[in-house]
């Protein structure tokens, strides 16, 4: 399986890489939950910039049928999102569903000068018009495969692969 | 199995109506009050309005009259982006001796996608719950004597709030138990969230011994009632039992039962009182411990939208 060699400590700092290039003068990271706000929140630390973490729950477009989640999970972002630029990061760009989501909620708080993304890994498959300006890795994985990022107690990262019927 | 299946569950265990906080796992209640505290920061945004219910109608079927409790579930159902019939119920359909069940098969006619009943008969909710379309949810917003179970868990979110735990919380409710749907929502959620004490506490007309088998302390005195308690639930002294034989005055009953500041010194120092509204100041609370410092009866307000919103979207996702 390639897939599990995907190492996610060395993709983070091709990704840190990355973010470096894309960002403006006044760049705020927002990490979506749950996988690319530990991505986010390790960036802000190692580019000394502000971060925040935005939730998809509440413009999410399979509500209907999979209802509200039961986290608690919910969007803070620590700054005026008016007139920023603001960087998306997650783990896995997948259908571009959740990417969606996110910046329905990002509006909600405000009109931001842009909206680019950054991803670790893009796995394809994509069912909307959203592309990363950035992303460490590009895989092509079969359907019910479910790929996560996961963090151990040392805030070291690694890839989770599961076989899912309901995958995303 | 000997036991029926809860009316308000689904197959898997998923919230599907909202009729009573009697019977309901201790999980679906922190899932209420923890998507409530999300519901809440939506208050801050610009757009203080999320799209979960797009395209769905709720319908407020008020048998009994309740300006603010329909007000909140309004405000609530708007904040979810749903569209929001007030039904008059009292003065159309039934007045005209429309059966309820009938009106209900022709509201859903009108596709509506949830209720909110406020009925002056304890059940009613039950009856609408079991004879709507399978796509229809029912929250129940007061039934007789019943279950207020939305004014319950919007209690349980404050007291979550101020008090972070449930464990080893003294909560005292006062007043008119005995009617009072709101104080029989409040025991029972108490109870499946693991609070060691609760007590009624009132006259003997209205707070009778046989509510030990609630599994709450009975006191017939008010200094026994609060002493040391970290909550106080105070309630709506209801003008209608003034005129039987339950009470002798409103006076007497401030005198024995009123919250004033000097009772409330005998509780913890930092005690925190509530009321579901509307308050009767000089009845049973005194003005100066409603506008005190230890008064949460406002941020029960606010909660109480974030949680009807938590109620609401939690029920419209999931299927029957």
């Amino acid at each position: 399986m390639t897939t599990l060699l995907l190492d996610a400590e060395a993709l983070y700092g091709d990704l840190l890489k990355g973010v470096r290039r894309l960002l403006l003068p006044d760049t705020a990271l927002v990490g979506i939950w749950s996988g690319g706000a530990w991505l986010a929140e390790r960036l802000a630390a190692d580019l000394q910039l502000s971060a925040g973490v935005i939730s998809s729950s509440l413009h999410r477009d399979d509500f209907g049928s999979k209802g509200m989640s039961a986290s608690a999970d919910h969007t803070k972002l620590p700054f005026d999102v008016n007139g920023r630029p603001i960087l998306l990061i997650d783990d896995v760009l997948y259908t571009g569903r959740t990417t969606r989501a996110v910046i329905n909620e990002l509006f909600d708080f405000g009109r931001p000068a842009s909206v680019t993304l950054a991803v670790l890994v893009d796995r394809g498959g994509r069912e909307l018009p959203i592309e990363p300006a950035f992303s460490a890795a590009r895989v092509t994985l079969a359907h019910e495969q479910k790929l996560r990022l996961a963090r151990d107690d040392q805030g070291r990262f690694s890839f989770d692969v599961k076989d899912d019927a309901h995958a995303e | 199995m000997l036991s029926k299946r809860n009316p308000q569950l689904n197959k898997h265990g998923e919230l599907i109506h909202l009729l009573s906080i009697e019977g309901l796992p201790q999980a679906i209640i922190h899932q209420i009050l923890d998507t409530a505290g999300t519901f809440l920061s939506v208050n801050d945004r610009e757009v203080k309005k999320v799209p979960l219910l797009r395209g769905k109608s709720v319908f407020n079927l008020f048998f009994e009259n309740s300006t603010r409790t329909r007000t909140t579930f309004e405000i609530a159902a708007k904040r979810l982006s749903a569209d929001v019939l007030n039904l008059d119920i009292a003065r159309s359909s039934t007045a005209k001796g429309e059966t309820l069940l009938d009106t209900v098969a022709n509201l859903s006619a009108m596709h509506a996608d949830m209720f909110v009943v406020r009925h002056s008969e304890s059940g009613a909710p039950y009856l609408i719950a079991q004879h709507c379309a399978p796509h229809v949810h029912v929250v129940n917003a007061g039934d007789g004597r019943h279950a207020h179970p939305t004014q319950g868990l919007l209690d349980m979110y404050t007291i979550r709030h101020f008090k972070k735990d449930f464990k080893n919380l003294t909560v005292a409710i006062v007043g008119d138990i005995v009617h009072s749907r709101v104080a029989r929502s409040d025991i029972h959620a108490l109870n499946i969230l693991g609070v060691p004490e609760i007590r009624a506490v009132g006259p003997k007309t209205l707070v009778p011994g046989d509510l030990r088998e609630m599994g709450v302390r009975v006191c017939h005195d008010m200094a026994e009632g609060i002493r040391d308690a970290d909550v106080i639930i105070m309630l709506r002294l209801q003008n209608e039992r003034m005129s039987g034989a339950m009470l002798p005055s409103a006076g007497e009953f401030f005198k024995n039962f009123g919250l004033t500041p000097e009772k409330l010194q005998l509780a913890k120092p930092d005690a925190i009182v509530m009321h579901p509204g509307p308050i009767n100041r000089g009845v049973e609370i005194a003005s100066d411990v409603a506008d005190g410092k230890q008064s949460v009866i406002l941020p029960q307000v606010t909660f109480g939208i974030a949680v009807r919103m938590a109620v609401m979207s939690i029920l419209a996702g999931n299927e029957a």
